[in-house]
């Protein structure tokens, strides 16, 4: 007489979404900005982070309270941005340039200058790299969740991390992003200057 | 005198080196403050009104 596994666990009160919801809501600011990197195009990203939302509170019997939700909230947006971009192509193509735009783009004409350009240096390095300097370097995941997330080894992770980090320096030390006609010899300089002004203030 | 040198030397590699920290430390700075910014956004209303629809149909079934 063995019981259906679906049976063995105990069927899911309102107290467990209600719980589960507060958790999630919690995490969307977090969705919004992760989608941002991989979009570029904020209503596109938020698009995704809406999917990826729904996804997970579909998904929400499978996931165990206690474990690390924000990773496999993440887990599943990423999964979400790559399955979008396989299943079409040409909306790949244009999420491409709507990124570009994005990149190239100054939202904010307040925003200080190194803030574009680390924006810029980043759309220059290859996807997976930039995927992983964001988790690990602004994210503030460990390199083994990241590498959850990411579905890849751990060592993986701390390299692509590293070659990224190395890159992205190079990029600015050079001023070799793309941006036509301005000068850009001293990116590092303004990001140094950036850097000091916010240690200072906390 | 001839011990003066390897000491410059090091000197110099150990400058190179924390500088070149420095600078690191400056772009990790910069890549979680571009990314707190959106983290720091007001969320759109728009996704706790998604939310909410679907756990009242959640709640019904």
């Amino acid at each position: 007489m063995d019981a259906p596994i679906a049976k063995v666990r105990p069927p899911r009160s309102a107290e467990d979404d209600a719980a589960f919801k507060r958790e999630l809501v919690k995490l969307i600011p977090h969705l919004r900005a992760f989608a941002r990197t991989l979009c570029g195009d904020p209503t596109a990203a938020d698009d995704l982070a809406q999917d990826a939302m729904m996804k997970a509170w579909d998904a929400r019997a499978s996931f165990q309270m206690g474990t690390n939700m924000k990773a496999w909230t993440f887990m599943i947006l990423r999964n979400q941005f790559y399955s979008e971009k396989r299943r079409s192509w040409r909306q790949s193509q244009l999420d491409q340039e709507s990124a570009e735009r994005t990149l190239v783009a100054v939202d904010d004409p307040e925003a200080p200058v190194a803030l574009d350009e680390l924006r810029l240096g980043l759309a220059m390095l290859p996807a997976e790299q930039r995927e992983a300097l964001i988790l690990v370097g602004a994210g503030g995941f460990a390199y083994e969740e990241a590498a959850e997330i990411c579905g890849c080894a751990v060592g993986t992770v701390k390299s692509r991390v590293s070659r990224a980090r190395r890159a992205l320096h190079g990029i600015l030390e050079a001023g070799a992003y793309d941006r036509d006609g301005a000068s850009a010899s001293d990116a590092m300089r303004s990001i140094l200057a950036d850097a000091e002004r916010l240690s200072s203030v906390r | 005198m001839i011990e003066q040198r390897p000491t410059a030397e090091r000197r110099k590699a150990s400058a190179a080196l924390d500088e070149a920290r420095l600078r690191q430390q400056a772009i990790g700075v910069r890549l979680r403050q571009m990314f707190d910014e959106v983290v720091n956004e007001d969320v759109p209303d728009e996704f706790l009104e998604i939310l909410r629809r679907a756990d009242e149909r959640a709640e019904k079934a």
